[in-house]
């Protein structure tokens, strides 16, 4: 069978899960069975075609896996969000359309040879850079800088910058790793960097710190950082320049720590979420953290049910706040159990997996970082969400890809997505010819 | 590079697993611990997902039912009927809590379950629903008790005396049950302390309750043997009680008179001074059999019962102490507090030959198919007095609404039985307590009840109180 009719059958589960997700919440909201469930499981596959031909009529060698799993994620996501409110679930359907869109761009646009890029890498940065202080201009959101406003449109610029990075690093790397490597002299029993190597890395480090004190978001400067140290060590395979690097990190987030109330806070809600006077506290307090946990423990191991966990009642405050985007996995657990949960985290592996198994089938440097680079970026952003939700790390907010509501974060995901299978088709194709 | 690729792959891998390990932690290990945390308002948003049973009147009128929010979670609301039984049926919303039946029938009407049949439901696919409670009150008399009271800070408590089964508890003022999901109207009611609508009077309003408390003190001293209902004592006025002057109401005058006549006439010095020859002790002894100084048996939050008895500020002072006047406890004076619910249950005693049965609110429960899952048998509580005790006091309390204080209760063509009350609060503003006890017919009772009124410029038990005794019992036994 060949890779896109493996695809197309992969996709078969993904519309009947979306079918039977929306069919379960009507069942539970309407008390009766409404065609409507499978009008949207229609218009989902049919989406899911239409990207699936572009696929087939383009990169018909790129791993069959991947879009099959994105699309379970996505059509997860949005029966979610259809339960949550059926308006965000529209929205969101609508920011697949856009999302796809951007999708079939990329993939038309870079189909000779994704490699082209490389030749763009410091515009690239400097756009990413350029994309990530632009949130400065606005107001902060909970004391960080996350997105920016233009016109209607709130656009979290921190998701598509993450791409520019990895795409800067990925050809900066394929240039500078024999030098790193050869150059590199032990001092103390560590081994560091040639000097004169070490700059554009500090400065990758000095970003990151940037972004930690101007933007305060420890979430996405984690994310970046993590991906950086990740690139280096797939580049160097070396072990200690990943140990410089989180060293360094942590003592930025030290300092920031230090000097920085709302990381303060952040850290105190983690370590006590229910401590009555943090609890309470109107801003900045543990009643978040404190209300995802209590809903995770509500999910047991089976769940409520579709539809049936406890959002807010009537006109109130929500209880679970932000359940749509920070705390999307809170319901999830809540409704699905931790078995629900669990099978999340599984389709994210499996898809990490697909990731790093196109970096290892690539046969150039800078296809093999930037599919690793994606990869781990994605990877981290999983843990760094659902780390937070589940009190393993203190919460920061960025999105759940591909699941969460937000434009942006479908875009760029959908943009990483499209770059990865572009990576895929040419390894696989010259896999086949060898 | 495919190395450390692979080793990236792993340290994923580990990452996700301390994922799953942590959403275990939160969802199964430590569950139980985060459900029963007290931040936690999960276990009372999940009651409001169970839909909670009717609770209906004794002809199966409902009262109240839960209807489903667009939130799919359930909501309480009364029938218009309701407002009639607004304080004995309670309330149960999810900001101001529970009350009433409401509260002492919660694990009926939530439906509450062991473990072991809850998860074969789960399995068969049904949903946990409450049970209906189904209460004794019955409408049309509660009506009339309503309407006769008026708008008068009062209350009205009739009880089957072989049963106990409340028929009729009413308190004025009223409220509208379906109000209280206004936290504002809430507040303001409660804080309404000058008329407290929201008080049950029946059950929780202790008051002075003047001549009706002479039933008690003729029980203990005619089942002691002490007296009989022909032994006299002089009626002169005034005498002197516990070192201060005691007198008859306007002063009346009376020379011998057996106990019988000082019923009748309800006359102070005579069962003021038999209170003193009985003595703390026995007084104490017949209070105790009666219910006072505990809170009642009755299926109710015990938060909203007064225990019947002597206060003395606010607590509860044993009738045996040497710190009690008993002369004046005897006619109901002193420092005695009593709820209508006391005194109704002092009626039905006697009524029933002597024994006292535990007032029930609630007939039976049935279940969501209509089965009864529980039917509220009677209950006795205690012998107070021998039956001939019983049958003498009858005799003598049947006097009263024949030819004495009680006139206005009479019934045409029924006997009645029964006892006035006036508790003088401020005897120079002419501020009374009149109370109203009794039951019919006589010899084959089937109802027993209690009124009083709060506050009542110049009224008497025998003018104020029997005349709505009269209408609810007539009602009652139509």
């Amino acid at each position: 069978m060949t890779a896109r009719n493996r695809e197309l059958f992969a996709l078969i589960p993904a519309s009947l899960l979306v079918t039977a997700g929306f069919t379960a919440v009507f069942i539970q909201r309407e008390a009766l069975l409404s065609d409507l469930s499978l009008t949207y499981g229609a218009i989902f596959l049919a989406l899911c075609l239409a990207a699936h031909l572009v696929l087939r009529i383009t990169l018909p060698h790129a791993d069959p896996y991947m879009f099959p799993l994105v699309a379970v994620l996505a059509c997860f996501g949005l029966v979610m969000l259809y339960r949550l409110d059926e308006d965000l679930a529209r929205d969101q359907a609508k920011w697949f359309v856009v999302g796809l869109a951007f999708f079939a761009a990329t993939i038309v646009a870079l189909r000779r040879d994704h490699r082209v890029l490389e030749r763009y890498r410091y515009s690239i940065a400097l756009v990413g850079i350029v994309l990530l202080l632009l949130p400065r201009l606005g107001s902060p959101v909970n004391g960080a800088y996350l997105s920016f406003h233009a016109g209607p449109i709130a656009f979290q610029p921190a998701e598509l910058a993450k791409i520019a990075i990895v795409i800067f690093l990925a050809s900066y790397l394929r240039d500078t790793r024999q030098v790193l490597v050869v150059g590199a002299r032990r001092f103390a029993g560590i081994t560091f960097p040639p000097l004169k190597h070490l700059g554009p890395l500090l400065a990758v480090w000095g970003t990151a710190m940037v972004m930690l004190f101007v933007i305060q978001d420890l979430g996405s400067s984690l994310m970046f950082f993590g991906g950086f140290l990740a690139l280096i060590y797939v580049a160097t395979n070396r072990i200690s320049f990943v140990v410089i690097g989180v060293t360094l990190f942590a003592l930025g987030a030290r300092v920031l720590y230090a000097v920085r109330p709302t990381i303060q806070h952040r850290v105190d809600a983690w370590l006590h979420p229910f401590n009555p006077d943090l609890y309470n506290q109107t801003v900045g307090g543990s009643f978040q953290i404190a209300q995802s946990i209590f809903s995770q423990a509500d999910g047991g191991l089976f769940g409520q049910g579709f539809g049936q966990a406890v959002i807010r009642l009537g006109d109130n405050p929500p209880i679970l706040p932000a359940a749509h985007t920070d705390f999307i996995y809170a319901v999830i657990t809540d409704e699905l159990g931790l078995l629900g949960a669990a099978a999340v985290l599984l389709v994210y592996l499996l898809f990490v997996e697909r990731g790093f198994k196109t970096a290892m089938l690539a046969t150039d440097s800078f296809s093999k970082l930037l599919a690793a680079g994606l990869t781990a970026v994605l990877a981290l952003q999983v843990f760094v969400i659902v780390g937070g939700v589940t009190k393993l790390i203190p919460l920061t907010g960025v999105t759940l890809p591909f699941v969460s509501y937000g434009g942006s974060s479908i875009v760029a995901n959908f943009i990483l997505l499209a770059l990865l299978l572009l990576v895929s088709d040419r390894a696989r194709r010259e896999a086949e010819l060898r | 590079m495919n190395a450390p690729i692979l080793k990236l792959f792993g340290l994923v891998l580990v990452l996700f697993a301390a994922l799953v390990g942590m959403t275990s932690w939160n969802s199964v290990i430590n569950a139980k611990e985060y459900r029963t945390n007290r931040l936690n308002a999960r276990p009372q948003i999940e009651e409001q997902r169970v839909h909670r049973g009717l609770i209906r009147a004794r002809d199966d009128s409902v009262l109240a039912r839960s209807v489903q929010g667009s939130d799919t979670l359930y909501r309480r609301r009364y029938t218009p009927e309701a407002r009639l039984f607004a304080h004995a049926l309670g309330y149960d919303f999810l900001r101001i809590g529970r009350a009433g039946l409401e509260r002492s029938r919660n694990a009926a009407l939530a439906g509450e379950q062991n473990e072991l049949s809850s998860v074969v439901d789960q399995l068969r696919g049904k949903r946990r629903e409450g049970d209906t409670v189904v209460t004794n009150l019955d409408p049309r008399a509660q009506r009339v008790a309503r309407e006769a009271l008026g708008s008068r800070k009062g209350s009205v408590v009739a009880i089957e005396p072989a049963t106990g089964k409340v028929r009729v508890m009413v308190s004025t003022p009223g409220y509208d049950p379906n109000a209280l999901r206004n936290q504002r109207i809430f507040d303001r009611l409660n804080r309404d302390d000058a008329n407290a609508p929201l008080l049950n009077r029946a059950t929780q309003g202790g008051y002075v309750p003047g001549s009706t408390f002479k039933v008690v003190t003729a029980t203990a001293a005619l089942d002691s043997g002490t007296f009989t209902p022909d032994s006299t004592v002089s009626g002169r006025s005034p005498i002197v009680i516990s070192g201060a002057p005691l007198r008859n109401f306007s002063d009346e005058q009376f020379g011998s008179i057996t106990l019988t006549t000082a019923l009748t006439h309800s006359v102070n010095t005579v069962w003021a001074q038999v209170a003193e020859r009985l003595g703390h002790e026995r007084i104490a002894e017949y209070m105790k059999r009666y219910g006072f100084d505990s809170d009642p048996p009755l299926d109710y939050p015990a938060g909203q019962m007064l225990a019947s008895g002597v206060y003395d500020r606010g607590r509860l002072l044993s009738p045996r102490s040497r710190r009690v006047d008993i002369g004046r406890v005897g006619i109901g004076q002193e420092r005695l507090r009593v709820t209508p619910l006391q005194m109704a249950t002092v009626a039905a005693t006697v009524a029933n030959g002597g024994v006292r049965m535990k007032p029930q609110l609630t007939g039976r429960i049935v279940d969501a198919d209509g089965r009864t899952v529980e039917r509220i048998e009677p209950e006795r509580s205690e012998r107070v007095m021998s039956a001939s005790t019983a049958r003498q006091l009858t005799e003598m309390m049947s006097n009263v609404v024949r030819e004495g204080t009680g006139t206005a209760a009479a019934l045409q063509g029924i006997e009645v039985a029964g006892k006035t009350g006036t508790a003088e609060l401020n005897i120079a503003r002419r501020i009374n307590q009149p109370w109203f006890i009794g039951f019919a017919p006589r010899n084959a009772p089937r109802i027993a009840v209690a009124v009083t009124i709060q506050n009542v410029v110049g009224g008497q038990g025998g003018v104020v109180a029997a005349p709505i005794a009269k209408r609810v019992m007539e009602e009652l036994l139509r």
